[in-house]
């Protein structure tokens, strides 16, 4: 089991810890619902350091990466980033990714269920090409600080300009001879910045966040996992493992924009050409459960009693105070305001269709 | 954790509390610890029969769905309508104002094979 830079933290704050992809990593510090609502209205940090971080060296990082990403990634400017899919060439999803174009270099981050099988992917196709990974996934950690007070935050403890900095853009530093990444990112759908910093860098960042005796008894708070996926569903972002897996491809996914069949070739493109020319067959939808059960993962959902898709997540909104879920459907049951019901075993419950994302957070 | 000392507790994680023929049943705080925030408990009216090692209704937390088993068989006689408003209570205050239902009792013998609070801790302690 895998330890994160900021496990003797986690524990000193009697965080509940779990495995999560081979990482024992905080599912939750006080409760999720606490965290969860606590982003919403001020600033979380969430540790991420299990998340998978490569680097690729050479002169032809550009052409690779652009070969095994579903997105456009030629023009990519330095300070930028992408979020991309790789997928099989059958069009299954291998993750879902975030790449970036450093000034001398591209970084690639994929999640921790992923990290090995993507490393492998990625030297498997570097043959012939000047290319070098280095994982670097050990020596580095990773925080998400999120939630409406994140940017002000971030610019006043570390005296950094953030305001400007456009989403899914980044910028690189160095503070005492420690390099360091700050990008306009995020995955709970608030306002807010992912950095990733050397491990050694931990100690020192953590009074920074949680003040001198890092108790957390200010605005800034820790939060764990839990909250991280409830904050997500309710932003509709999908997940590797429930939303995006390797029977499904990219478009049939929802995630169709950041598949540029039309502009490249890569690997999946001709299968990707093929789904959007027959049509899709099911489509990933949002949906409100009438009463308080919750829809979990593979829970069947019917329509006039026959099935018609399954359930990907599923969780009780603590925004909304609503029972929520997201699903694949036969295109055909597929409207917003369609009428459903989820199989939750013991009994059906009724459901509809509702636009997605559950949560859009005011500008 | 301390479980109290006057009630039975099943492998699953419920606890009884013996009352004459009437016996109220809940989750323990390590189950309740385990489950995290309970948005809501499903559970069957009054005069509903349940039956020993069977389910009783189903708890949903932030985290997951679980069963409610109950440890005797017998008819339902109360349900904790607190819990329909207040599904928290489970997650504050499990062994008191958390109860789930209670039982008139038809048959004690399943009584005989429940768990002290001792063997109870043993058994947490061994599933880690």
């Amino acid at each position: 089991m895998h330890d994160s830079p900021l496990n003797d933290f986690h524990t000193s704050l009697g965080a509940k810890m779990i495995d999560f992809a081979g990482w024992s990593m905080p599912v939750f510090y006080r409760g999720i619902n606490d965290e969860h609502l606590h982003t919403r209205s001020k600033v979380s940090v969430f540790d991420v350091s299990h998340m998978g971080r490569i680097r690729v060296d050479g002169g032809e990082g550009e052409a690779f990466l652009d070969h095994l990403c579903t997105r456009k990634l030629a023009g990519t400017a330095v300070g930028q980033s992408k979020y991309t899919h790789m997928c099989r060439e059958d069009g299954g999803i291998l993750d879902d990714l975030i790449v970036s174009r450093h000034a001398d270099h591209w970084y690639v981050v994929c999640n921790a269920s992923n990290r090995e099988k993507i490393v492998a992917w990625l030297d498997q196709h570097a043959d012939g090409r000047d290319v070098s990974m280095t994982d670097e996934t050990f020596e580095t950690a990773m925080l998400a600080v999120q939630g409406p007070m994140a940017i002000p935050f971030m610019e006043e403890q570390f005296s950094l300009s953030l305001a400007e900095l456009k989403r899914y853009w980044f910028v690189d530093g160095e503070f005492s001879g420690l390099n360091y990444s700050i990008a306009r990112s995020g995955y709970t759908g608030e306002d807010g910045i992912e950095a990733i910093v050397p491990a050694i860098a931990v100690p020192f960042l953590l009074p920074i966040l949680f003040g001198d005796d890092m108790q957390a008894e200010g605005d800034c708070k820790p939060a764990g996992l839990g909250a991280r996926d409830t904050l997500r569903l309710e932003a509709a972002m999908p997940l590797y493992g429930h939303e995006l897996t390797e029977e499904v491809d990219s478009i049939t996914a929802g995630q169709g924009w950041c598949v540029h069949v039309d502009d490249k070739d890569f690997i999946g493109a001709d299968a990707m050409r093929t789904i959007k020319a027959d049509g899709l067959k099911q489509k990933m939808v949002g949906m409100e459960l009438d009463g308080k059960r919750i829809a979990r993962e593979n829970y069947p959902i019917l329509k006039d009693g026959e099935r018609i898709g399954t359930v990907t997540s599923g969780t009780w909104s603590p925004t909304f105070q609503k029972s929520i879920a997201m699903g694949f459907v036969k295109t055909d049951a597929s409207e917003v305001g369609t009428s459903l019901s989820v199989d939750l075993g013991r009994k059906e419950n009724a459901a509809t269709i509702v636009p997605l994302p559950f949560y859009k957070r005011a500008k | 954790m301390s479980n109290p000392t006057d009630l039975k507790y099943l492998e699953s994680h419920e606890w009884m509390r013996v009352d004459g023929d009437v016996v109220t049943l809940g989750i323990t705080q390590f189950a309740a610890d385990e489950l995290t925030d309970i948005t809501y408990v499903d559970l069957p009216g009054v005069g509903t029969s349940v039956d020993a090692g069977k389910e009783v209704g189903e708890i949903e937390s932030v985290k997951a769905t679980s069963e409610l088993m109950s440890g005797v068989s017998g008819e339902i006689v109360e349900v904790n309508e607190k819990l329909a408003d207040a599904p928290e209570l489970v997650n504050s205050d499990p062994f008191g104002d958390g109860w789930m239902v209670k039982i008139k009792v038809s048959d004690t013998s399943a009584l005989a094979s429940a768990m002290d609070a001792a063997a109870y801790e043993q058994h947490i302690s061994s599933q880690g």
